[in-house]
């Protein structure tokens, strides 16, 4: 009882602090204190004080006010990212559940082939290629981290086809189209609603991990990776330009994982351990 | 029959591995921008005519599935062809530099991996819901949640710059060759300890985790009760008839594991300079160098696959549910 308790303390505490990011990255523009791009060669690497929580980065920048802006991507991109991930991860899954035979063994190979890619070299090059932009980013990790959605999609497809209100449906004549969306995919939907949150995190670190390597969200645009190269770039002389981001990043991946695990002990009373 | 399992198992592997190189390199291709890009931006007065000699010299003037089919000719040669950077040289011989490092990085971290996250997997499940465990499942919560950069980073900050203890770049000090063989060894496992730490970390959360949920799956079976019921040890049950069953998976996540990790040694190689595969890759994708991409990718995917056989196999012997086909 406790532990259930516990767990959903956690689930809220998740939650909230979800929505908590949510506000601040819509906020941004109204709470930072500084203007997140300009210049001001007066401050260079001034350590944290009361004018600068965060201190200040090499061109005089407000690294606080550079956070608050740099939440606005890594949501956005989280967000839409594994929107796509899963429109396609349903598609695929559906339609590799629902008809069997070839079409579920093409898919099934093509989920294999992807996973066996290393997937971060591939999202790698092809964002070098594209050009870093925020759109290309999303896009890339969308088409690179479908393939766990799919399975999850085919393996309920699968046992919810063999259920009576299926037979139901067909028995009256529905198209299969009408079974697969309108009778099938809403029932196993929250599976992959857990997926989703999960998801989330992992672009989150995707995307930040690729703005540290310089290939993704492009200076000065502020984004938690690059301002985290800045830190390792500057390693001796400010600390608190890698510092900072990164507990940025770990309070939000860590509150996505919360909320997402808290989801799946809610809705799936089955993996209750 | 064993045989003839382990045949339909490579043809699969060599299907995947044919869907691997067709992916990979279609989406490369077909992505804008040329290497020929990258050298003129390099030499702005690079002339029309130059710029098609370059691209005829590399079969990018040819429709794209010819130079798919022209690539594939060579790999079946077990050529991946010469790098299109200035250098010019054969691809293989540039991933054969590299290769042993990453390798060995990724074996070590996979072995802290596995001794670290068992035990702790084990603790937690024993003692499931105990003070222990829920502070090693906070903690793993945050080790998921930690970008392994990051964490980099703060290693090197403190290790490294306050503390001076480790070096912070590279695999060998200024004056490696002048030490003597214990010291060479001493100097190569300081400049490690940083790097396989940081690519193992994230890998013990989530072994450890899975780990603990094997192992209190494992608990609740009826063959432990007996065992208990016939009066066994705890020790005994607990590390003789529950942690044998529970390990049997892990097998197949550390296979599964491998792309992960060699995807993750591009971050650790860059982040603490080791000229590795992962930082080879980064520089030829910021060259354009399709032939090296391909070459590295193609590796990648062959580790994984070995790996991932490796895996099976191991799964099959060690079981012997599986292994006396029951």
């Amino acid at each position: 009882m406790f532990k259930k308790l516990m767990k959903n303390n956690f689930t809220l505490f998740g939650f909230a602090a979800v929505s908590f990011l949510f506000i601040i990255a819509l906020l941004a523009p109204f709470i930072a204190p500084y203007d997140p791009i300009e210049i001001n060669v007066k401050n260079i690497f001034l350590a944290p004080s009361l004018s600068h929580i965060f201190g200040t980065d090499e061109l005089g920048r407000d690294v606080f006010s550079r956070i608050l802006w740099g939440a606005r991507v890594s949501l956005l991109v989280g967000v839409i990212a594994v929107s796509i991930s899963t429109f396609i991860g349903i598609i695929l899954g559906a339609l590799s559940g629902y008809y069997k035979g070839w079409v579920d063994k093409i898919i099934m190979r093509f989920v294999d082939i992807m996973l066996a890619i290393p997937s971060f070299f591939l999202i790698l090059a092809v964002i070098a290629f594209l050009g870093p932009s925020v759109v290309n980013i999303m896009i890339v990790i969308g088409c690179t981290s479908w393939m766990g959605v799919a399975r999850l999609v085919r393996a309920e497809v699968l046992s919810l086809k063999e259920r009576e209100f299926v037979l139901a449906a067909k028995s009256i004549g529905a198209s299969n189209f009408r079974i697969i969306f309108r009778h099938i995919l809403p029932n196993s939907l929250a599976p992959v609603f857990v997926y989703f949150v999960l998801g989330v995190a992992g672009a989150i670190l995707v995307e930040s991990s690729l703005s540290f390597l310089g290939i993704g969200v492009q200076p000065p645009a502020p984004s938690w990776g690059n301002i985290l190269a800045q830190g390792k770039d500057n390693i001796e002389a400010a600390w608190w330009l890698s510092v900072f981001p990164g507990f940025a990043i770990l309070i939000t991946v860590l509150s996505y994982n919360l909320l997402g695990e808290g989801l799946r002990d809610i809705l799936d009373p089955r993996l209750e351990r | 029959m064993r045989i003839k399992k382990i045949f339909s198992k490579i043809f699969e592997l060599l299907i995947t591995f044919l869907g691997i190189t067709i992916i990979s390199f279609f989406i490369l291709h077909l992505a804008p921008g040329k290497p020929t890009d990258v050298m003129s931006d390099l030499n702005p007065k690079i002339t029309p005519e130059a710029r098609q000699v370059l691209l005829e010299q590399w079969n990018l003037d040819k429709p794209i599935y010819v130079q798919y089919g022209l690539w594939v000719k060579k790999v079946l040669s077990l050529n991946l062809g010469n790098s299109m950077s200035t250098d010019h040289r054969p691809v293989w011989d540039k991933i054969k530099e590299r290769l042993p490092i990453t390798v060995f990085i990724n074996l070590l971290s996979m072995f802290v991996i596995f001794c670290i996250a068992v035990p702790i997997g084990v603790y937690s499940a024993v003692r499931q819901y105990s003070f222990g465990d829920k502070f090693l499942t906070v903690i793993t919560f945050i080790g998921f949640a930690i970008p392994s950069f990051w964490l980099a980073l703060l290693l090197m900050i403190f290790f490294g710059v306050d503390l001076g203890w480790l070096p912070i770049s590279g695999l060998t000090s200024v004056g490696y060759e002048t030490l003597s063989l214990t010291g060479k060894i001493a100097d190569r496992t300081k400049h490690l300890i940083l790097p396989v730490f940081v690519s193992a970390f994230g890998g013990i959360a989530g072994l450890s985790r899975y780990m603990r949920s094997n192992m209190l799956e494992v608990i609740r079976q009826d063959y432990i009760v007996t065992a208990r019921a016939k009066g066994l040890s705890e020790i005994n049950v607990v590390y003789k008839h529950a942690l044998r069953n529970a390990l049997l998976p892990v097998i197949t996540i550390l296979g599964l594991s491998i792309p992960a990790l060699i995807g993750g040694s591009v971050i650790f190689e860059t982040v603490f300079n080791i000229s590795g595969m992962g930082q080879l890759f980064y520089m030829g994708v910021m060259m354009r160098d399709y032939t090296l991409i391909m070459g590295i990718l193609i590796i990648g995917a062959v580790l994984t696959l070995f790996g991932n056989f490796i895996a099976d196999i191991t799964y099959s012997f060690a079981d012997p549910r599986i292994r006396k086909g029951v």
